[in-house]
């Protein structure tokens, strides 16, 4: 598959179902169909077997014609995190019941990983799945943190299925209907006033075996993969010089002399340099990527992302002086998207603490960089070889 | 914009790396700056004249920008005591090439103080008068490029006396200028000559911070993986490894700002003042936090004359102040971004 077969497969697609014809759903089912979805999946799956670097030329045909397109947004668990695990590591038929959907957006996907007992320590989870009569499993437990829970029809989850074992080594993954009775969802309220996450109370939820992923056991080996994608998705995006955050502030200067003293001159100066290197960091990144030399640039993006974010945001709503102190709306509402654009300051500089605490703390990202980047040696663990039902909790 | 490193400029380095490992170990640039010598002739002309790296500047002869930065990284990795930033860089730089230079078998300088500052020598009928303080590498030089008040550039051969300064930098020594009626060849009357020439110099300067930065990095890695306390080996304590991942997310911040200003100064790019106020204010302070920690992280060995830790804080110390503070790119960077005071 070259970039010309690409491009006659793009053009047949839009001749067979001409945009500004067809019902949204009805394009996206198509483009799946015809492997233009994510072009380096299998045949039959959304993809033609193709080099991932060709769907820029997909994405650039459909765009110039006008297609619809699913939203990367709503459906981001899904596409990042669930989709290269099922991919991985589900078989022929879970493959052909899930992708497509998801794709889609006709199905949406969460992700039941972290407990109240078991964050930055995922694997002390302590949610149990027990083998029922049926040959399904029973699972019983609590989950939190939960984005899209009250909007999703599936979600991966990982349970413990053999407390006896160290903690690594007795986790099973699994595939959970949110549709099940035995699964509850309560919004979670953040320092915000929304509640973008959900706890998930999971209580005799039965799974068929048939939903699960990977070998029992094998569970923590499958997150891996989840937890690779989660990184490399929140870390990719391509940004103009001034983009984010940084622009917003930096608009606020040109338009608001008032504003402006000697002191928060040389502070934006600063978080400018900053920005901008941060945005040089993320092209030097995808350059080594393209070049087929992945750097271990990686690991630093989300915790520089994280700082910067903290810095701008903070510095915004002094900037702002007597403006900061007000705050645009503390309602309780459940958006399905984070958009730090559609809110004022006050709201930037709430939900960028998050940035340092979802997806990683920094702090683990720093042991991440410290030990798989820099080679220094490990802290030493007590838990290593305990069974996880010995472990104090 | 191009980031990476072509594989012409990776032979480069690892050509500069082996010379520089052989002939000037770091033992050996501690025991000339204890000895109070200075540069080392037969290293520069293994550099210049053997590798051909004083006429890296010159497009016409295959060389870029972009190799002139590599080998600035190299030799801050090995604080290699040479001429390259004065003669190489700068003085080929206002220049714009010298066949003198470029051979490698004599060496020049940008009569200017270190730190930065306006020409302050005047010219009268071709003849040149004035004071010159803490100039870098001056004391080797056989030609002088001079800037004078109003930013004519000329060339000095004779007709002047360089007297050494004690610098805080020992493996850069600066030196006064004094200039008393000796006669000069003018070179342009383009003040923008200079400017670019500036710019130039404080864009690749970059480079050699990176250099300084990735040697106190790698040096105090490798220190804490070995040393062992409290029955551990110290890198295994979150408290020190947290501060090393975060001193390895600046150099990598460093190289990317780095490179960038590079590529730009190469490619001649409409960005590259921007690109150079950034790096220019970024990388010195990268280099003098690696060089601190370096020096911290060590404990006692760290801050010994006989550990070379210190001398890589003397070289990045006084590299953030040349050619421009951090505070003055930034100045800079306000007008090119239009973020007025």
């Amino acid at each position: 598959m070259n970039e010309a077969d690409l491009r006659t497969r793009v053009h047949e697609l839009l001749a067979a179902y001409p945009p500004s014809e067809v019902d949204t759903l009805d394009f996206l089912r198509a483009r799946f169909d015809a492997g233009l979805a994510w072009v380096h999946f299998p045949l039959g799956l959304g993809g033609l077997g193709a080099p991932r670097t060709l769907q820029a030329v997909v994405d650039a045909e459909l765009t110039a014609a006008g297609a619809p397109d699913n939203d990367p947004r709503r459906i981001g668990i899904g596409l990042g995190m669930a989709a290269p695990t099922i991919l991985r590591y589900g078989t022929a038929e879970q493959q052909h019941r899930w992708l497509r959907p998801l794709w889609t957006g006709e199905e949406v996907w969460c992700q039941l990983f972290s407990e109240p007992g078991a964050g930055s320590d995922l694997a002390a989870l302590a949610t149990r799945a027990v083998p029922d009569a049926e040959g399904s499993w029973r699972v019983n437990g609590q989950k939190v943190w939960t984005s899209s829970a009250h909007t999703a029809r599936w979600a991966i989850l990982i349970a413990r299925t053999d407390p006896a074992v160290p903690k690594h080594q007795g986790i099973t993954y699994f595939v959970c209907d949110m549709t099940d009775p035995g699964v509850q969802v309560r919004p979670l309220r953040q320092l915000t006033g929304e509640a973008e996450f959900n706890e998930v109370f999971l209580t005799d939820v039965r799974i068929p075996d048939s939903d699960r992923l990977g070998a029992v056991g094998e569970g923590w080996r499958v997150a891996q993969t989840t937890l690779n994608n989660e990184r490399v998705a929140i870390g990719g995006q391509r940004t103009p010089r001034e983009g984010g955050l940084i622009g917003i502030v930096a608009e606020t200067w040109r338009e608001r002399p008032e504003l402006r003293t000697a002191e928060l001159h040389q502070r934006l100066l600063q978080h400018w340099v900053d920005a901008e290197v941060l945005r040089l960091t993320g092209e030097r990144l995808r350059q080594q990527l393209a070049a087929g030399q992945p750097g271990p640039e990686g690991a630093g993006g989300k915790l520089g992302f994280a700082r910067l974010a903290q810095q701008l945001t903070a510095f915004e709503v002094e900037l702002l002086a007597e403006e900061g102190l007000g705050y645009d709306d503390w309602t309780l509402r459940r958006p399905e998207l984070v958009d730090f654009n559609g809110r004022e300051a006050g709201y930037r500089y709430l939900r960028a603490k998050g940035n340092s605490i979802e997806g990683g703390t920094s702090e683990i990202l720093r042991n991440i960089i410290a030990e798989r980047v820099l080679g220094l040696p490990p802290e030493p663990r007590t838990d290593k070889d305990v069974p996880w039902k010995e472990l104090s909790r | 914009m191009n980031l990476l490193y072509s594989e012409i400029e990776e032979e480069l380095r690892a050509s500069v790396r082996d010379l520089l490992h052989d002939r000037s170990p770091i033992e050996a640039v501690l025991a000339r700056v204890s000895a109070d010598q200075g540069y080392d002739p037969a290293l520069w002309r293994a550099l210049a004249v053997e590798l051909g790296v004083a006429g890296l500047q010159d497009p016409a002869a295959g060389g870029s920008l972009r190799e002139v930065a590599v080998v600035l990284e190299e030799l801050g990795r090995s604080l290699a005591p040479t001429p390259f930033l004065g003669s190489a860089v700068l003085a080929t730089a206002a220049l714009g090439g010298d066949e003198r230079l470029a051979s490698g078998e004599r060496t020049g300088t940008l009569v200017l103080p270190f730190s930065g500052g306006a020409p302050s020598v005047r010219e009268t009928g071709g003849r040149l008068t004035g004071r010159v303080t803490s100039v870098a590498d001056a004391l080797t030089a056989d030609l002088l490029v001079v800037p004078v008040v109003g930013g004519a550039l000329w060339v000095v051969e004779r007709g002047f006396t360089v007297t050494p300064r004690t610098s805080l930098d020992q493996t850069r020594p600066l030196a006064d200028v004094v200039l008393d009626d000796a006669p000069g060849q003018l070179v342009t009357e383009d003040p923008a000559v200079l400017e670019h020439a500036l710019l130039t110099g404080a864009g690749l300067l970059a480079s050699e911070q990176l250099g300084i930065a990735e040697w106190c990095l790698t040096t105090t890695v490798e220190y804490l993986r070995e040393r062992r306390q409290f029955n551990r080996p110290l890198g295994s304590f979150q408290a020190l490894k947290h501060r090393l991942a975060d001193l390895w997310l600046e150099v990598v911040g460093a190289r990317a700002a780095a490179r960038a200003a590079a590529d730009a100064l190469a490619s001649e790019a409409a960005d590259a003042p921007l690109l150079v106020a950034v790096a220019a204010s970024h990388c010195g302070t990268v280099a003098v936090r690696a060089a601190e920690e370096c020096i911290q992280l060590h404990g006692g060995i760290g801050m010994t004359w006989e550990h070379p830790a210190h001398l890589y804080l003397k070289r990045a110390k006084a590299d953030q102040l040349a050619l421009g503070t951090p505070g003055h790119h930034r100045a800079r960077l306000a007008e090119l971004a239009n973020l007025p005071a």
